[in-house]
């Protein structure tokens, strides 16, 4: 901890780029001093060192470049894409994330949405409530998850989670990635996302979004994965054409999504909203009270090892 | 194996469960069918019409959770049975000691184990309360869903290790879960820790899911103390028979927040669900489907005709079920 200077408040100073979602510790609070970015005077914007990104709300280079002092962008989340990376580049600021954090999270969700499309568990379960098994009958026969192939796009720390998971359900996986894992990784790399999809009868969406990946899952990723292949998305709503989508799912261009993310949160396609061969959830994959308490601990990890000068937890290759 | 050659030379089989007309052709290909549904007879004249036949049926195909018991009194109308194949896990609709002279075949499916875990993320992580969450269109109104708890790392007990309990424990496992189970006897292989009871099982996992038979020892396995000792933070999976825990205790119980939550298959009185669950959000409900599959169907349908067909030839059965 910097040592306080002489009639000055002895936490250090960190701007907050938008109020915080998921409420910030006691710890934190009694460790660093907190003001809204857009509530700080000239004297405070121009002393911030350090800005902590509690929420998914854009962090724009017009924000950045009104702190010249900035040295530190600390995220809650793993994505970054909200962040301009450029300005921060440009103005060679470090940004730390929530590393792994939400990685087991992430990973054990996408199960739960491959198994609810799938099996039609969330479909099910409504057709219970509604009093229907009792009048209309056994609802219809879903499909097996056992054996499915699975195709992972981004084998990172998600991916590879979710690839030892469904593994474990006797499902091959295979997957993409910028470049081929070293060995012994067990998947079997595709070079493309298309030649992926058109392996496999899942598919998994667990990259970061960036220039490179938005919209990589267009019509003809779609096409390849067939009229029995399932979506499963908990990275971005941009990494999928979504208005795509919905005509795919209409069409039975593919045969089912379960979706995490949404290019436009909260609000999503009505279309969606009928169709009992999609699983939607609102942006919650990561949302554990375990997780949380996880990443706001990695949060103020690398806040005190930066007013320390000690190396970072969770710094990002920008 | 039987001969195609004329109808006489097919083997009978009593046919006494409902079928789709593809299993039905793929049947009378091989055997001399009476169909016990079509029939519209009552069991005891079928039963009789068939044992009365020069060359009396020897074998029969029973389903689980069918009204039909394969009992002594079963038995003595067609002595000439000695062989019935039955599907779905259980096997509390046949009486196995008075079969115990007779070879039984049973099989079971991965489809349990993927569903019982699909069951488990979904309590957890209130998948599909989160799916209605957003159809209702409360993500724009009210904001994110509340959080929920992780899965990977949980205490997971699991009731009955046999072929769907373990099947269940390597997914877990995958998991990070630590794998705990109760049966009635320890397995010599099995690398997970043993709880010699129910309630002891309870007590030390977060998860506790009932995979086991329904025999005498294991109705109402489930019940008011084993759910006091699963606990308010406690999560109830059953994908084994709707007997094999007391609904009455489990919906006090979760409507009194004495447990966490469930994922339920299976019901004491399907098709009717306690209408209690029917507003809680934090339990997931499925029509006793986690064995149905349309693959496991078609493996079902080939295993049965595999299993009559290894009858008849004298060969051992492929899935045969031992005596108690």
């Amino acid at each position: 901890m910097t040592p306080p200077a002489a009639g000055a408040d002895a936490k250090p100073l960190v701007l907050l780029s938008q109020p915080s979602d998921s409420g910030l510790t006691p710890v934190m609070e009694g460790q660093f001093r907190f003001v809204l970015a857009a509530d700080a005077d000239a004297a405070t914007a121009a002393e911030a060192r350090v800005l902590f990104v509690p929420g998914l709300r854009p962090v724009t280079a017009d924000l950045i470049d009104r702190l010249p002092a900035l040295e530190l962008v600390s995220t809650i989340s793993v994505g970054l894409d909200h962040v301009d990376l450029d300005a921060c580049r440009r103005r060679g600021i470090t940004v730390t994330n929530a590393g792994a954090t939400f990685s087991v999270d992430s990973a054990d969700y996408v199960v739960g949405l491959v198994v609810a499309v799938l099996r039609r568990v969330a479909a099910a379960d409504a057709h219970l409530r509604r009093g229907s098994w009792a009048t209309d009958g056994d609802y219809p026969l879903a499909t097996k998850v056992s054996g499915k192939r699975v195709g992972i796009v981004g084998l990172g720390s998600i991916g590879s989670l979710v690839a030892r998971r469904l593994a474990a359900f006797g499902c091959p996986v295979a997957y993409h990635s910028r470049a081929p894992k070293l060995p012994p990784c067990p998947y079997t790399f595709f070079p493309t996302v298309r030649a992926l999809a058109a392996d496999s009868d899942v598919l998994v969406l667990a990259c970061a979004l960036t220039e490179e990946t938005r919209r990589v899952v267009d019509r003809e990723v779609m096409e390849a994965l067939g009229a029995g292949g399932v979506l499963v998305n908990v990275g971005r709503g941009g990494l999928v054409d979504e208005p795509e989508l919905v005509r795919c799912l209409r069409e039975g261009v593919i045969g089912g999504a379960g979706l995490d993310v949404f290019e436009n949160e909260p609000d999503l396609p009505v279309e969606l909203l009928d169709m009992d061969n999609v699983v939607l959830s609102s942006h919650k994959a990561v949302a554990t009270v375990e997780s949380i308490r996880g990443v706001l601990h990695t949060v103020s990890g690398n806040l005190e090892a930066f007013f320390a000068g000690r190396p970072l937890l969770s710094p990002v290759a920008l | 194996m039987a001969s195609a050659a004329t109808g006489a030379a097919k083997p009978g089989l009593l046919l006494l469960r409902r079928t789709d007309a593809t299993f039905i052709a793929a049947l009378r290909a091989r055997f001399r069918v009476h169909d016990f549904y079509a029939s519209g007879a009552a069991l005891p004249d079928y039963l009789t019409a068939a044992a009365a036949e020069p060359d009396p049926p020897r074998t029969a195909l029973v389903v689980a959770g069918g009204a039909i018991l394969v009992d002594a009194a079963f038995l003595d109308a067609v002595p000439s049975v000695g062989c019935v194949v039955t599907t779905g896990a259980g096997v509390d609709h046949v009486d196995l000691a008075q079969c115990a002279r007779r070879g039984a075949g049973e099989i079971f499916s991965v489809d349990v184990a993927d569903h019982a875990v699909g069951l488990l993320i979904g309590v957890l992580r209130r998948v599909a309360a989160a799916d209605r969450y957003v159809r209702a269109g409360l993500w724009p109104a009210q904001g994110d869903y509340p959080l929920t708890t992780k899965l990977s790392g949980k205490r997971v007990g699991i009731i009955g290790l046999g072929s769907i309990g373990s099947q269940i424990a390597k997914r877990l496992q995958a998991f990070g879960c630590a794998i705990s189970y109760h049966s009635r006897e320890p397995k010599a292989f099995a690398p997970y820790r043993y709880l010699p009871d129910a309630h002891a099982l309870a007590a030390d996992s977060d998860a506790l899911i009932v995979a086991c038979a329904l025999n005498d020892a294991t109705r109402r396995i489930v019940g008011r103390c084993v759910l006091d000792a699963l606990g308010p933070n406690g999560v109830l999976v059953n994908i084994a028979r709707g007997v094999n825990v007391d609904e009455q205790e489990l919906v006090a119980a979760l409507q009194e927040g004495r447990i966490a939550g469930a994922g339920l298959d299976v019901f004491q009185n399907e098709p009717h669900v306690p209408p209690e669950l029917r507003d809680m959000d934090n339990v997931v409900l499925t029509a006793h489907e986690a064995v149905f599959t349309e693959e496991s169907r078609a493996n079902l349908q080939e295993l049965m005709i595999g299993n009559l067909e290894a009858f008849f030839s004298g060969k051992p059965l492929l899935t045969p079920v031992l005596p108690p």
